[in-house]
């Protein structure tokens, strides 16, 4: 029998391939549709590649990727599940107004060491509590950015999408220690996408339109929208001291914003409403007499001729 | 010492005969590179997730390496009866215990170099900043950590029956030494008495290769540790892989070839 030479076969089996994927590739159509780990930025909750694969169980891998976040905010020194855990996160602190706490890792969790063991293990790990964003272990701003944390706050948030810190510390560390409000921006869209109508993210969007684009009426618009979410909540939400933390911000924001433009009455409407959820009505109230006072002042000022 | 010479050199030369080594590199270049290509807020600077994710490849596949050529070194010997004509050059089992154990960890060092030259590569390229003598200071101590390691599973590959479970031992051993050794004496002082006794007898007994892992320090920049202290370590880790491979030569000494 003759043989067929190899040439053929191998014209037959490309033949064949292509057979085979003009068949197929219509019926797989689900297959454009699956994530590729390169279009991370860009994509939403509904269609991650960790949701593919982990089903709705990929949540409860959300809070480790931000405390992988914090890790890296201190250059690897951190407690282990063995040490004095870290009551609050302090990458998250400045995102929500706060400064570094007394129990923060600042406090050597390790405590002296207790055997020479151990006193020699510590020259081989991070043995000195420092920040990214003032230079992380190196002390060089340059070399060592708060960027680093980045990849650990995407991965939460396609973890968790309902996980609103991520989304709120994220933007905070993009547009002020970045310079990047357009992220920053875009990772909030990505939240309030995730997240419709919350007041948390609305509030940041504000204050990214306010501070960083200096668009007041935006600012203005978007918190107007965070008050109103906020105002839509069941009472219980709205009495818990998170809800009435984000309150403070919303309208105390405004009520500075309506100052700045010399909206008297609005900004003094805001700062009664401050006063209703503050910790601190006295001092608010202070505040109020003196946007009184200027309005007044205001009002009693003849307007100048026109020139 | 030629005749320790010459059978680490055989090791070495089965190194790079076997498909191990090939597996893992490959398997630690395409999970880095594809790391390294996400771009995360269109940021290109950022690189630190990268180098945790390929010194972490690089140290599983290094333990890898070393625990699965050292364990099957003696049993594949007897398993061949090639280890009767070695012992009759006249080569001592003391010098065939040394010649494995340098074969070994030789070869595990070769193995790291090229593991190292693509993290230095991979990751400088993408900060471009090369730490050399931090690179050449972690490489130095996983490369001593390696040699312990090497003595404990040769010492495994006397006394376990096949070199598949030498291989799987050894591997929990020192994952759990690496993971839990640090934090043995913390456990040890939340139970009470004589459980903490016990645990803290553990934790001066094991030898502590958590020691040689800076891959943290190596990541966030922490610069180099201090010489000294890489000198005292490496003191340590020679006390260790010499009292492994003594228990190897006395169990191999009594023990029957057929």
């Amino acid at each position: 029998m003759k043989t067929i030479p190899p040439g053929w076969w191998l014209t037959l089996l490309l033949t064949m391939c292509f057979t085979l994927a003009t068949l197929f590739v219509p019926r797989a159509a689900w297959w454009n549709a699956v994530p590729r780990v390169a279009d991370w930025n860009g994509r939403s909750q509904s269609d991650n590649v960790f949701k593919l694969l982990l089903g709705e169980g990929r949540r409860l891998f959300g809070n480790e990727m931000f405390t992988m976040a914090d890790v890296y905010f201190h250059s690897g020194y951190y407690p282990s599940i063995f040490d004095q855990q870290e009551t609050e996160h302090d990458v998250a602190m400045p995102a929500h107004g706060q400064t570094e706490d007394a129990n923060s890792t600042g406090d050597d969790f390790l405590g002296p060491p207790r055997d020479w063991i151990a006193a020699l293990d510590r020259r081989f790990v991070p043995n000195q509590h420092t920040h990214l964003d003032s230079g992380g272990a190196s002390g060089h701003l340059k070399k060592a950015g708060v960027q680093e944390i980045l990849p650990w706050l995407k991965l939460a948030s396609e973890m968790n999408p309902q996980m609103i810190e991520t989304y709120t510390v994220g933007a905070y560390w993009l547009q002020t220690g970045l310079h990047n409000p357009a992220e920053a921006q875009a990772f909030l869209f990505e939240g309030l996408h995730n997240n419709p109508g919350n007041s948390e993210l609305l509030f940041d969007l504000g204050r990214l339109y306010y501070e960083s684009y200096q668009d007041v009426n935006r600012a203005r618009n978007v918190w107007l929208a965070a008050l109103r979410c906020w105002e839509a909540q069941s009472a219980d939400v709205k009495a818990g001291p998170q809800a009435r933390f984000v309150c403070d911000e919303i309208t105390m924001n405004l009520a500075h914003l309506e100052e700045n433009e010399r909206n008297w009455p609005q900004a003094i409407q805001y700062l009664q409403k401050v006063k209703q959820v503050s910790p601190n009505p006295d001092a608010i109230q202070k505040q109020i007499d003196e946007a009184r006072k200027a309005m007044a002042a205001q009002t009693s000022t003849p307007a100048a001729p026109p020139h | 010492m030629n005749t320790i010479w010459a059978l680490a050199g055989i090791v070495i030369k089965e190194l790079y005969r076997r498909k191990d080594f090939y597996v893992l590199f490959v398997l630690t270049a395409v999970i880095t590179i594809a790391a390294g290509s996400v771009r995360f807020f269109h940021d290109p600077n950022i690189v630190r997730y990268v180098k945790d994710l390929c010194l972490l490849l690089i140290w599983v596949s290094a333990l890898l390496i070393t625990i699965a050529t050292a364990a099957r070194q003696i049993p594949a010997e007897r398993e061949n009866r090639t280890i009767f004509p070695l012992l009759a050059k006249p080569v001592t089992r003391g010098q065939v215990i040394l010649g494995k154990f340098f074969g070994c960890w030789l070869a595990s060092g070769v193995a790291l170099v090229v593991f190292y030259v693509f993290f230095a590569v991979t990751t400088g390229s993408r900060e471009q900043y090369w730490p050399v003598a931090d690179y050449l200071q972690a490489f130095l101590l996983q490369w001593i950590m390696l040699g312990v390691v090497t003595a404990m599973t040769l010492l495994g590959s006397i006394i376990f029956a096949a070199p598949s479970s030498t291989v799987t031992i050894l591997f929990i051993v020192v994952a759990g030494i690496l993971f839990l050794g640090r934090h043995l004496n913390t456990i040890a002082m939340h139970n009470p008495e004589p459980l903490r006794s016990v645990i803290y007898t553990i934790y001066f007994i094991i030898p502590h290769l958590e020691l040689f892992d800076v891959r943290e320090r190596l990541v966030n920049d922490w610069g180099l540790v201090n010489w000294l202290d890489c000198g005292l370590a490496a003191l340590y880790a020679a006390a260790y892989a010499g009292l492994f491979l003594l228990l190897t030569w006395l169990a191999f000494r009594r023990k029957s070839l057929n």
